[in-house]
């Protein structure tokens, strides 16, 4: 295995190759935003929150899948990216019915944090009011699709960590959102173990435990990592 | 089978034909303005007058002329007839023993015909597509046997690359380096695809090119694989195209039984198997990425490049992905050699390019043109113009084109210059518009077209287009403001720099093409009282 060596934002990085862009400015103490993004599971790129700008590259590229290669310089904060994150949180915000002040993950939400990162006081397009669904049949948990931003956190931790493959995508565009089973009511599906990693997964309040209430959402993030070390690498404790 | 039983099957072939052939289109066009009939009748024509010995009656691909449809032709004389009924059809066949044709005859010298250049259709409307003899009788399966003798693979590779053959698909991506970057990746199994999800509004070459000529496709395609190394194709063709579908079904089989495809083929060592997959209905999984995820079983959702197909494509291995219009191109390479292809076309558009031309055009259909033909010939002197009225815009590219303004007409026709004033190749969607269409709606349509094409997975894509859409709708009801002129355009930029794939890219072409050659349209919609911004009834 070889070493790269790299500029993020003026300060130079070494990363091992087939390192991320991401995983190399974290190891360097350089924060990029990011939503879609979750430790221990496959990589979508499709928030595009993480995008950085590469000098000689004409395209922005997702820091999440994008390989460290030698000599590139990065630059992951430029205003005009800062410009970019901002719309793509106000967009999500128009297209869901995002409510913080009753919702369980308020105080406790990447896309609210994540707001007042990219300094989003006002969405500048008109809210889309979508008529979404809730299934709260699942006797321990339910999923508010209104608060859904679809980044398929949840069907990649029950695919790949649970490995129960409860959600997925149905339909596309503005019309897509998570599906249980065959399409069925969550209770109904037998498939589901009932494990939770949805709910630590869900980076809003969209899929939560029964009884929250109003910002009362907790999650056990850490659990998903220790799952995946404790297969990849065997350390089995916490 | 070697190459003295292929030349001796076509020799067959030819000497069966009778002297006069009666060619029907049978393409989907035609066969919707009732063409089957007019089929029958023509043939039932022949018995009764009793010219079997010198006539037949050939069903056969598009002839291109879709507007004037069903057509029938005539060889050897050339003559063409238009928009024939069942009832007339019958007198077609009078009038090859002295009597009188009712049917318009066309003009085959029409500038139409005339000043087209045909290489991937060069045999359509002359070849009946559900038989490879007729296809071989025309020179067919030539150029495969000449590679799998007397060419290796990288000299393949090295052919197609001073071809200059471009992708057709829209990109443009040089083919030959395409070819040459699956050929060099290490590893045994390797994949060759050929991408007829063809889904543009107002676009049907590739339907066209299927449903007349197969075979031209699947010697592509052999070939393809023989370059790179790939030993299984799949032929990716949306499940709207049933009759492409039921011909290349039938063209496979035909070339598996003559031991064209398959294993061993010519009796070389080479093997090659195509198996047809079928889109279910999306747009997006023309785009590359989404295509092979469809072939593997799963959600047509776009995947992040890199890796490239050609890297990591189909199942993780190296895949050649190629439009069929691309592949189409590939056996006539072969068999008249790349110099002969790179001196037609411009210094980096090589070749030709099949069009579809629609909308506000006094001839529609599909044309064949070398590239670097003005735009101006192909409406005005190819099309025949706007009936009744002045072109104001053609549009190319679909929805990830742009909207060429009456005024750049005389542009040629080529990649490049194309992209450079922001509209695009694309696969070849030509809508021609008159005076009496508003730009706007145009950009709003294509905008619709887009959000309800998008997969959804990608922000920007998702719901950027629809914000796009309904900033449209507020501007076209008389409702917007200069601020939402301005947020229109902001957006249009964010969707284009920030999406997943082509789809989201491409979208906002449209609205910033009309933008940028008609704001006068947009400012006509913005009422007068909003000119600082303000909505009229926020104004005391």
């Amino acid at each position: 295995m070889s070493v790269k060596t790299l500029t993020i934002n003026n300060t130079p990085v070494a990363a091992e190759e087939g390192k991320t862009i991401l995983e190399a400015a974290k190891e360097a103490g350089i924060h990029i935003p990011t939503l879609c993004f979750l430790e221990g599971v496959s990589t979508v790129a499709a928030c595009r929150m993480c995008l950085v700008e590469i000098e000689g590259i004409n395209k922005l590229l997702p820091a999440c899948v994008t390989q460290v290669t030698e000599a590139i310089v990065v630059h992951t904060n430029t205003p005009k990216l800062q410009e970019y994150r901002r719309m793509v949180i106000e967009l999500l915000f128009a297209e869901g019915n995002h409510v913080c002040s009753i919702c369980v993950a308020n105080g406790n939400c990447e896309l609210q944090n994540l707001a007042i990162e990219v300094g989003m006081d006002h969405t500048r397009f008109p809210y889309r009011f979508p008529k979404r669904s809730v299934d709260v049949s699942h006797p321990q948990f339910g999923i508010d699709r209104n608060r859904c931003i679809l980044c398929t956190r949840c069907v990649r931790v029950c695919g790949e960590i649970e490995g129960a493959h409860v959600w997925d995508v149905a339909q596309r565009g503005a019309d897509a959102y998570i599906v249980s089973g065959l399409s069925q009511p969550w209770s109904e599906v037998e498939a589901c173990t009932s494990c939770g990693k949805c709910v630590d997964a869900c980076p809003t309040g969209a899929i939560f435990r029964k009884g929250t209430t109003t910002a009362e959402k907790q999650r056990d993030r850490a659990k998903l990592q220790f799952l995946v070390d404790a297969r990849e690498k065997h350390e089995w404790t916490r | 089978m070697d190459l003295s039983e292929l030349l001796k099957i076509g020799d067959r072939e030819k000497k069966q034909q009778k002297s006069i052939r009666v060619h029907c289109c049978t393409s989907t066009g035609c066969q919707a303005a009732n063409s089957l009939s007019v089929k029958n009748n023509l043939a039932n024509a022949v018995q009764e007058l009793g010219l079997s010995d010198r006539v037949e009656v050939v069903g056969v691909g598009c002839m291109g002329f879709c507007g004037r449809g069903p057509l029938v032709q005539i060889d050897p004389e050339d003559i063409l007839y238009e928009v024939v009924t069942p009832e007339e059809a019958p007198s077609i066949i009078d009038a090859l023993s002295g009597g009188v044709a009712k049917p318009i005859q066309g003009n085959s010298q029409h500038p139409f015909f005339a000043r087209q250049m045909r290489i991937v259709r060069q045999h359509t409307g002359k070849v009946d597509p559900e038989r490879i003899e007729e296809y071989i009788a025309v020179g067919g399966y030539q150029s495969l046997y000449k590679v799998l003798y007397e060419m290796t693979p990288a000299e393949v590779v090295s052919e197609i690359s001073k071809s200059g053959l471009r992708g057709r698909g829209g990109g443009g991506y040089p083919t030959g380096l395409k070819w040459a970057t699956v050929a060099k990746m290490p590893g045994d199994q390797k994949y060759v695809i050929c991408n007829g999800d063809e889904g543009d509004p107002g676009a049907f070459m590739d339907r066209s090119v299927l449903e007349s000529d197969p075979h031209l496709v699947l010697e592509g395609m052999v070939i393809a694989g023989y370059a790179v190394g790939a030993n299984h194709g799949y032929i990716y063709v949306r499940a709207e195209y049933p009759l492409a579908i039921q011909r290349l079904q039938k063209a496979i089989q035909q070339a598996k039984k003559y031991g064209i495809l398959g294993s061993q083929i010519f009796e070389s060592p080479f093997d090659f198997k195509i198996d047809i997959r079928i889109g279910a209905g999306a747009f997006v999984c023309g785009e590359e990425t989404a295509l092979i995820q469809s072939i593997e079983g799963k959600r047509g959702n776009p995947v992040p490049r890199p890796p490239y197909p050609a890297e990591s494509g189909l199942w993780k291995c190296p895949t050649l992905i190629n439009n069929v219009e691309t592949l189409a191109n590939v056996a006539t390479i072969i068999h008249q050699g790349a110099d002969w292809y790179a001196s037609i076309g411009t210094e980096n558009s090589k070749g030709t390019k099949i069009f579809a031309l629609t909308g506000k055009i006094r001839n529609n259909g599909l044309i064949e043109v070398p590239m670097g033909i003005s735009l101006r010939e192909i409406v005005e002197e190819m099309g025949g113009g706007v009936p009744d009225g002045e072109v104001k815009a053609v549009q190319t590219g679909g929805p990830s084109g742009g909207c060429i303004p009456a005024s750049m007409l005389d542009i040629p026709v080529d990649y490049d210059s194309l992209s450079k004033i922001g509209s695009m190749m694309g696969s070849g969607g030509m809508v021609v518009m008159d005076r009496a269409t508003s730009m706007v709606e145009v950009a709003q349509f294509y905008m619709q077209f887009c959000r309800e094409e998008s997969c959804g997975k990608c922000v920007p894509c998702r719901a950027g287009t629809v914000q796009l859409y309904s900033l449209l709708d507020k501007i076209l009801n008389k409702q917007g403001t200069q601020a939402d002129l301005e947020k229109l355009e902001t957006l249009c930029h964010m969707v284009k720099k920030t999406s997943l794939c082509g789809l989201g890219i491409s979208a906002p072409n449209p609205i910033l093409s009309t933008l940028r050659y008609f704001p006068e349209e947009y400012q006509e919609l913005i009422p007068a009282e909003s000119l600082n911004g303000k909505v009229r009834h926020g104004s005391s």
